[in-house]
């Protein structure tokens, strides 16, 4: 019987020769990621005080302060001051602030790679899975586990295989096929799953996009979401400089999946998550709900290949009226490419109020909360009851595509009516 | 050896997300702080009605979201003995083990009312609802998280394995 790509992932972790979906491994942890929010401030740093006062090994800890970059408050400044303290005192070289949502500051600096697993106390940390890198979230007890020992024990997952044939259609973005396979699969048909997604739309995508499917992989309950590595990926790493040898696995074709869904890009169309669960889906040409918040960023929806889009719909439009439209390119590079290339001047001529790469709106701590009665379309990852600010708002997510149509329009819109 | 625990059961529904137990906005806090928060988005009340001891009970795909782990740690800290649950969020249930709250997937907890008192044996994957004189069968926890949960948490475990300083 031959093997998933993840069983060939973990083999690797557990040095072992071979494992199978099921089994109880013992791993070797390649990365381990922390942000400000639920890293060393959490369990962590006293764990550590109490057990042991240095990391199994610096270079392979990323420290990353991104959800209260910048602080709104004196205890958020406290937080992101306590991680930036506490990664020098532990001698963490790879430690960043203030440039962006972490897992795009960790795929845009070599910190995953084909291959390698890669645990991050974020839930998204799946999206490093769009570079073929067993990649997934873990809480910070575990993470005290792993800086300790480097180790954690993982039951090596089965697989859903996801296969995306043909063309994405004019105005369809990777978020559209994001929400569909959601939809279908249901916001827990993949607990303790790995997600593959293969198939020619897959293959042909840019990794911006990729990295989109990717992310919402746990928005199905899965362990993560995985795209095997392609030509593409290597160019993406190389151009940032990685010179390491990176493997180019994929599952062999008599592998055993636990189930095979097969999409047809060709009748895809621009789709909406409805209040309060992802996998509440409709068209959004259906939806037309009246906006007052257009968000286009994080770490699902705010990088460059995002940001061109909503400006291709925007250029030469105004948004609404009564709504504020707020851009948060997913990190400082993006943020600086955006600029040069006069994407963010021009979004602002429509209107868009530019912010700084954060996590910020989309877990609503700062930089665009939501108000009571007030309904929000945005490109982020989630839309769970209060998330964004009060509890009685209203959060749709679509493409980036969607969201600015819906800034022209004050009210959720096929993006294709505009373009 | 682990306890047998014994508690009064508040009863929940399915998808209980971490943005529920733990709203994003009072993560600033601490956990004592945040904890009052807790579970606000469904039942503004649950802080001020949980008492020590007390089980957690929900239906399909509880903790389903973030990786926060100060959403077992704001239950633990109000008074929760345990969670229940016909099935969790992956994340979620690693966090309750890792923080020494015992989780226990239980298919039947569409038998319990909010209020009865259950006891659960978490070593022989059973719970015992007094107030109706019924017994759920649980399937039992693997040995690995056996480990962890007879420990205390794996803070407790990984102070066995490398010593306290």
């Amino acid at each position: 019987m031959g093997k998933t790509l993840s069983e060939k992932l973990l083999a690797r972790a557990a040095g072992a020769g071979e494992v199978k979906a099921g089994d109880i491994i013992w791993a070797d942890v390649d990365v381990a990621m922390m942000d400000d929010i639920l890293g060393p401030r959490v369990e962590v740093a006293q764990g550590m005080a109490e057990i042991r006062d240095h990391v199994w090994d610096t270079n392979k800890v990323v420290i990353i302060s991104d959800h209260y970059t910048p602080p709104a408050t004196i205890p958020q400044a406290e937080i992101v001051k306590f991680t930036r303290d506490w990664a020098a005192a532990h001698g963490i070289k790879n430690y960043y602030e203030f440039v962006g949502p972490c897992h795009q500051i960790m795929v845009e600096n070599g910190h995953v790679l084909p291959g390698k697993l890669v645990l991050g106390t974020d839930s998204h940390t799946c999206m490093g899975g769009a570079l073929g890198a067993f990649a997934s979230g873990v809480g910070s007890t575990e993470m005290l586990g792993i800086l300790i020992s480097g180790k954690t024990w993982l039951k090596v997952p089965e697989t859903i295989k996801v296969t995306w044939n043909n063309k994405l259609p004019g105005g369809v973005m990777a978020k559209d096929l994001s929400l569909k396979t959601i939809s279908v699969i249901g916001h827990s048909g993949a607990t303790y799953k790995t997600i593959e997604y293969v198939g020619d739309t897959i293959a042909s995508l840019p990794i911006d996009e990729r990295l989109c499917i990717c992310n919402m992989a746990v928005e199905m309950g899965a362990k993560t979401g995985i795209i095997p590595a392609d030509e593409s990926t290597l160019s993406y790493l190389r151009a940032q400089g990685v010179k390491a040898e990176m493997p180019c696995l994929r599952s062999d074709a008599d592998a055993e999946f636990s189930a095979s869904l097969d999409f047809d890009a060709r009748t895809l169309e621009p789709l909406v998550a409805c209040p309060h669960a992802v996998d509440n889906v409709q068209p959004a040409a259906c939806c037309g709900e009246v906006i007052h918040q257009a968000y286009l960023g994080s770490c699902t929806g705010g990088r460059y290949y995002d940001l061109a889009a909503a400006l291709k719909l925007l250029k030469g439009k105004k948004i609404a009226k009564n709504v504020r439209l707020l851009v948060s390119p997913a990190s400082r590079s993006i943020w600086n490419q955006a600029q040069s290339s006069g994407i963010l001047s021009a979004l602002s001529e429509a209107g868009a109020t530019i912010l700084a790469p954060t996590c910020g709106v989309c877990v609503g701590v700062h930089s665009g909360l939501l108000a009571a009665g007030e309904c929000c379309i945005s490109a982020s990852n989630r839309n769970f009851i209060g998330r964004m600010g009060s509890r009685e708002a209203r959060i749709f997510l679509g493409s980036p595509l969607t969201v600015a149509a819906s800034a022209v329009t004050g009210r959720i819109t096929d993006p294709r009516e505009l373009l | 050896m682990y306890q047998t625990l014994k508690g009064k059961a508040l009863k929940y529904g399915d998808n209980i997300n971490t943005d529920i137990i733990s709203p994003p906005q009072y993560m600033e806090l601490s956990v004592e702080k945040a904890s009052a928060y807790a579970m606000q988005a469904v039942d503004p009340a649950f802080s001020a009605r949980v008492e020590s001891g007390d089980i957690f009970v929900a239906g399909h795909n509880l903790g389903s979201g973030s990786s926060r782990e100060t959403s077992p740690l704001s239950l633990k800290y109000l008074g929760i003995a345990a969670v229940v649950a016909k099935s969790f969020a992956r994340i979620f249930y690693r966090n309750c083990i890792n923080i020494g709250l015992t989780a226990i997937e239980c298919p039947e907890t569409d038998a319990i009312f909010d209020g009865d008192v259950l006891e659960i044996d978490a070593e022989q994957g059973a719970i015992y609802n007094v107030s109706r004189a019924q017994r759920y069968s649980c399937g039992i926890i693997p040995g690995h998280i056996m480990k962890i949960i007879r420990s205390g948490g794996l803070r407790g475990l990984l102070i066995k394995q490398y010593g306290g300083k």
